[in-house]
């Protein structure tokens, strides 16, 4: 469970998160939408402990992630993240960039690293390409291959900053349908995005943010056809 | 006017003995690279430590290495540290000159490959659990020795024709102070001379196939 209270981050004097409260129970599929600016995708690296935090606390699984005390390398074992920029590391295959850190970090075995990787990259698609450098892949091939390489690590949630915005809109749907795939799976997500369609349909619950307050949360037939907060019902009135 | 005889014989007979100053030669470039590159991850991970008393160590290493001559800087590995009560062979001295040049140009230059690695590289291994060192070894520092590759390359070019510095240390050895014995013992000047930037010319060649070789292990992607 990710628990967030109180929250508040400020980049010198601009003060992105306002106080924010959010629970998020093992299994839901959460995704924060609003405009850009709004703090969503500065929640998510406060979330896994990238970003300090100014106020509040965050906790995971009852493991306080701002706490001095707190191994956060350990922490990051559980949290996956996925960047709009999936940050491919170019001089390794796929299949190194997805064995990497199971090496390194989790200590496993080559063989065991490998088998963990092919099983990751076919899941997402990617079976045919685990020798290949990502500089030959495209976009949204690579960005599948940054999901494997998060999920490699067995996390128990992902989170997944604008993973579709960089894509060329023919690419958008394959990684849409990766994200599909782990929501279908039970895993416990939280998606910031840009993708109302996926959002609605995919969601257990919708977050709006609006300039570092979460202005309205609920079931996404709630929230996108009856919208309440009149920033909301103008943010999808202008996606619409 | 011009009566100097060539004897090309008497000087191609030393030949075996300024073959055996090449090894030596290659064998202190080598040494001095591989110290350098050494010394300047060090003296990188120095600069990015943010701390000021590592990070001012690391830039005075390089702008005494990249703005005085690196004669004077074996000179002072030499005679500059003998007079504090440090006394090295000239071998050493030579070694410790080169080696001192090498890491801080190569730290400039990986100064420089670093600035192409967007900070998102080590922040993805970050996000996956990574240590900050562990980031900088096997995400960072592949990186920066690919992108600097060729100005390594070059740096090895220049450890060689370095070691010719060695003779104002009294290095007598390496290729360069081998001849000039031979010139002090036979008077062939040009003949010596000749055949040896011959052979500092094949040894520049060698490191030049060898740096290609590895170059098409480095860069499949």
């Amino acid at each position: 469970m990710i628990e967030i209270e109180n929250v508040r981050k400020s980049f010198g004097s601009l003060e992105v998160l306002k106080g924010i409260d959010l629970t998020v129970p093992r299994g839901e599929v959460l995704t924060v939408i609003g405009g850009s600016g709004s703090g969503k995708s500065t929640l998510l690296t406060c979330i896994n402990g990238l970003e300090p935090i100014n106020a509040g606390r965050i906790l995971v699984d009852g493991t306080e992630v701002h706490a001095k005390t707190t191994n956060l390398n350990r922490l990051r074992q559980k949290i996956g993240i996925v960047f709009q920029q999936w940050n491919a590391f170019p001089h390794l295959t796929v299949k190194e960039n997805v064995m990497l850190a199971p090496r390194k970090v989790l200590r496993q075995s080559k063989a065991e690293a490998e088998e963990m990787a092919v099983r990751q990259l076919t899941h997402v698609g990617l079976g045919d390409k685990l020798d290949v450098y990502p500089g030959r892949l495209s976009g949204g091939q690579q960005q599948r291959m940054a999901i494997a390489r998060a999920l490699a690590m067995t996390p128990d949630y992902m989170l997944f900053d604008e993973v579709t915005s960089a894509l060329d809109p023919q690419l958008v749907g394959e990684v849409l349908d990766t994200l599909r795939l782990l929501a279908s799976e039970g895993m416990t997500m939280i998606c910031v995005t840009h993708e109302m369609k996926f959002a609605r349909e995919v969601s257990d619950r919708v977050a709006f943010f609006h300039k570092g307050v979460m202005a309205e949360i609920a079931p996404p037939a709630d929230l996108f056809d009856n919208p309440k907060d009149p920033e909301l019902q103008r943010f999808l009135a202008a996606t619409h | 006017m011009f009566n100097y005889r060539f004897q090309w014989k008497q000087a191609w007979n030393r030949l075996p003995e300024m073959l055996d100053g090449a090894l030596i030669t290659m064998q202190v470039a080598i040494l001095s690279m591989i110290l350098g590159i050494v010394l300047a991850i060090l003296l990188t991970l120095f600069r990015r430590s943010g701390n000021r008393v590592l990070s001012g160590v690391a830039t005075t290493w390089v702008e005494i290495a990249r703005n005085t001559p690196a004669l004077f800087q074996i000179y002072m590995a030499h005679f500059g540290l003998a007079g504090i009560g440090i006394h090295l062979s000239p071998y050493s001295s030579l070694l410790l000159g080169i080696t001192f040049n090498n890491a801080g140009y190569l730290a400039e230059n990986f100064r420089g490959a670093l600035k192409a690695i967007p900070d998102t590289q080590p922040r993805a291994g970050r996000s996956l659990g990574m240590s900050d060192l562990q980031a900088f070894r096997f995400i960072v520092l592949p990186q920066m020795i690919r992108i600097s590759f060729p100005t390594i390359t070059n740096q090895m070019v220049w450890a060689v024709l370095m070691t010719s510095l060695g003779v104002t240390v009294g290095m007598n050895m390496d290729l360069y102070g081998v001849t000039q014995d031979l010139n002090a013992l036979t008077f062939r000047t040009f003949e010596l001379f000749a055949i040896a930037a011959v052979i500092f010319y094949v040894i520049v060649k060698i490191i030049q196939a060898g740096a290609w070789l590895i170059s098409r292990r480095l860069f499949r992607y």
